[in-house]
């Protein structure tokens, strides 16, 4: 397994605000690497910069590298939009577009880049909508309004809608603080086959969860790198002090 | 016991006041309508629609090449001015940030509140003395110098309205910020902008100052843009000043016709904007 997204010495300025310090991540190909950390470590503020979702914010500065297949995603010349095509995201709190049916949802990726067409776009969405188990629940209301559908199943259906433009990274932030413990069980059931195609990398709070769905996890506190490992051994055995800490309640 | 009477009564007189501010606003507008009502509901008849003003001395006519100018006018003017103010409104809000903006929105602001027969003279000096002659071209630019700002203004105000997640799942998806911008963004701000846009054209419809010394205004059918052109404010002025009867009757019938226009778009821009929620 080579490594799929390798980020070096990466740095977030906001303003003059350094909200994330050197951080260097391998996330290997086919599989999942959690990132935990206290509230306002950077961890979702390291997610965001994979897929260049700060370029929309003017204050903020990314330096450092951020290799995917070895090319720097901030090179002079790296095209956002292609990139972003490569390395799919879900937020935190479902959001899909609240004026389009559940199939248009699903195919939005292409609809919005007005690349779609009738008969593929049927067999995307059915394969999508299968792939996140979704599939048998609304398949007799695809016209109707994605917002009908459950906080879970919004989820899922934005999950579908990320893996249609078949990327290479999905990226996950805080995928299931917005859902019950049923829905989570669901998603994370899910994250688990994702990994059979994608190169997954989640940000949670919930350590549990962490355990639970990832081989790699990275520790993050006050914007740095504390300790990066496969999860078994940050889970049962840490290097480091502050880790261990972390892991067992002792702060955050 | 005592005290409690005090306030007990200092409410009353208190909420009869309020009460009474609340009447207050309501008692002009009513006048104005039932005035205008019952002056001009009797000389709208088919004639008032579909004839051009009759010469002075003959009895009739109507203002047809009024309501056809006053809309050839608003037409062209959102053409110039709807795209400057939503797309400057997109700028500011989706592209822009940094110095620049506070500029726009101040000038739009000014702009906004430059009394309107200014924007007239602007147009005047601009067009109407390079092209020698008053047109409904240069009407038409002084009704959009007034119509860019609240355009502007209030489309920028929707399009912050719009979450920002949604911005945000769409450009995950590899979409460009334009298409974001145009197939998301404005989307969800459609029926908010389209208020906006009503408002204005509401605005300009009514105005008459600006068109004095721009579309000048005539008695007959214009053929050209290049030419001067009728428009209902600026009929219902000449009429209203004239010695003439007759005239005095179409100008009532006109300002009829225009307070229910501006009352149909403020229905509509109430319907609009109950919509969104």
């Amino acid at each position: 397994m080579g490594i799929k997204l390798k980020l070096e010495g990466v740095n977030v300025f906001f303003g003059n605000n350094r909200a994330v310090k050197d951080v260097n991540i391998d996330f290997h190909a086919n599989m999942v690497t959690a990132i935990i950390g206290p509230s306002g470590c950077g961890k979702s503020t390291v997610l965001r910069s994979i897929n260049r979702m700060h370029d929309m914010v003017p204050s903020a500065r990314v330096t450092g590298k951020i290799l995917l297949d070895q090319t720097d995603i901030y090179e002079k010349n790296a095209d956002p939009v292609s990139i972003r095509r490569r390395i799919g995201m879900v937020f935190q709190k479902p959001n899909p577009f609240p004026a389009m049916s559940i199939y248009d949802n699903v195919i939005a990726g292409y609809k919005l880049n007005g690349r779609a067409n009738r008969q593929e776009s049927d067999e995307i969405v059915e394969g999508s909508l299968k792939r996140v188990a979704l599939w048998d629940e609304v398949k007799d209301r695809l016209k109707k309004s994605a917002m009908e559908l459950s906080g879970g199943q919004q989820q899922r259906l934005c999950i579908a809608r990320t893996i249609a433009v078949r990327p290479e990274v999905i990226l996950m932030d805080e995928p299931c603080s917005a859902l019950d413990p049923i829905a989570t069980a669901k998603i994370e059931e899910l994250i688990n086959e994702l990994k059979e195609q994608y190169t997954v990398a989640i940000v949670t709070h919930n350590m549990q969860q962490a355990a639970r769905v990832s081989d790699y996890t990275a520790f993050l506190y006050l914007g740095e790198l504390i300790e990066f490992d496969r999860t078994g051994k940050i889970f049962t055995n840490p290097e480091k002090k502050h880790t261990e800490d972390y892991i067992t309640g002792r702060f955050g | 016991m005592k005290q409690v009477n005090i306030r007990s009564a200092k409410n009353l007189v208190m909420t009869f006041l309020m009460f009474s501010a609340t009447v207050a606003v309501l008692i002009p507008l009513a006048i104005i309508f039932i005035h205008i009502a019952k002056m001009g509901f009797s000389s709208i008849s088919l004639d008032f629609f579909t004839s051009i003003p009759k010469p002075t001395g003959e009895t009739g006519g109507g203002m047809a090449n009024g309501i056809v100018g006053s809309g050839v006018l608003i037409a062209m003017a959102s053409a110039i001015g709807l795209p400057i103010g939503i797309f400057g409104a997109i700028y500011l809000v989706e592209y822009g940030g940094g110095k620049l903006s506070s500029i726009i929105r101040f000038a739009a602001d000014v702009l906004n509140g430059i009394p309107s027969i200014i924007t007239g003279m602007v147009a005047y000096t601009l067009i109407v003395v390079p092209m020698k002659g008053f047109s409904a071209l240069a009407g038409a630019v002084a009704l959009a110098l007034i119509m860019i700002p609240i355009v502007l203004r209030t489309a920028e105000e929707q399009l912050k309205m719009v979450p920002n997640s949604l911005r945000e799942a769409s450009l995950a998806l590899g979409v460009p910020l334009w298409r974001t911008t145009f197939r998301v963004t404005l989307r969800s701000a459609l029926k908010g902008v389209a208020t906006g846009v009503l408002l204005a054209i509401a605005r300009i419809a009514g105005e008459t100052a600006p068109l004095l010394f721009t579309a000048l205004g005539n008695m007959f059918w214009s053929k050209k843009l290049t030419e001067p052109i009728a428009a209902m404010p600026l009929q219902i002025f000449n009429f209203a000043i004239s010695p003439y009867e007759d005239w005095h009757r179409l100008a009532w019938a006109g300002a009829l016709v225009l307070v229910m226009f501006m009352f149909t778009i403020s229905l509509a821009t109430r319907y609009f904007s109950r919509q969104r929620n």
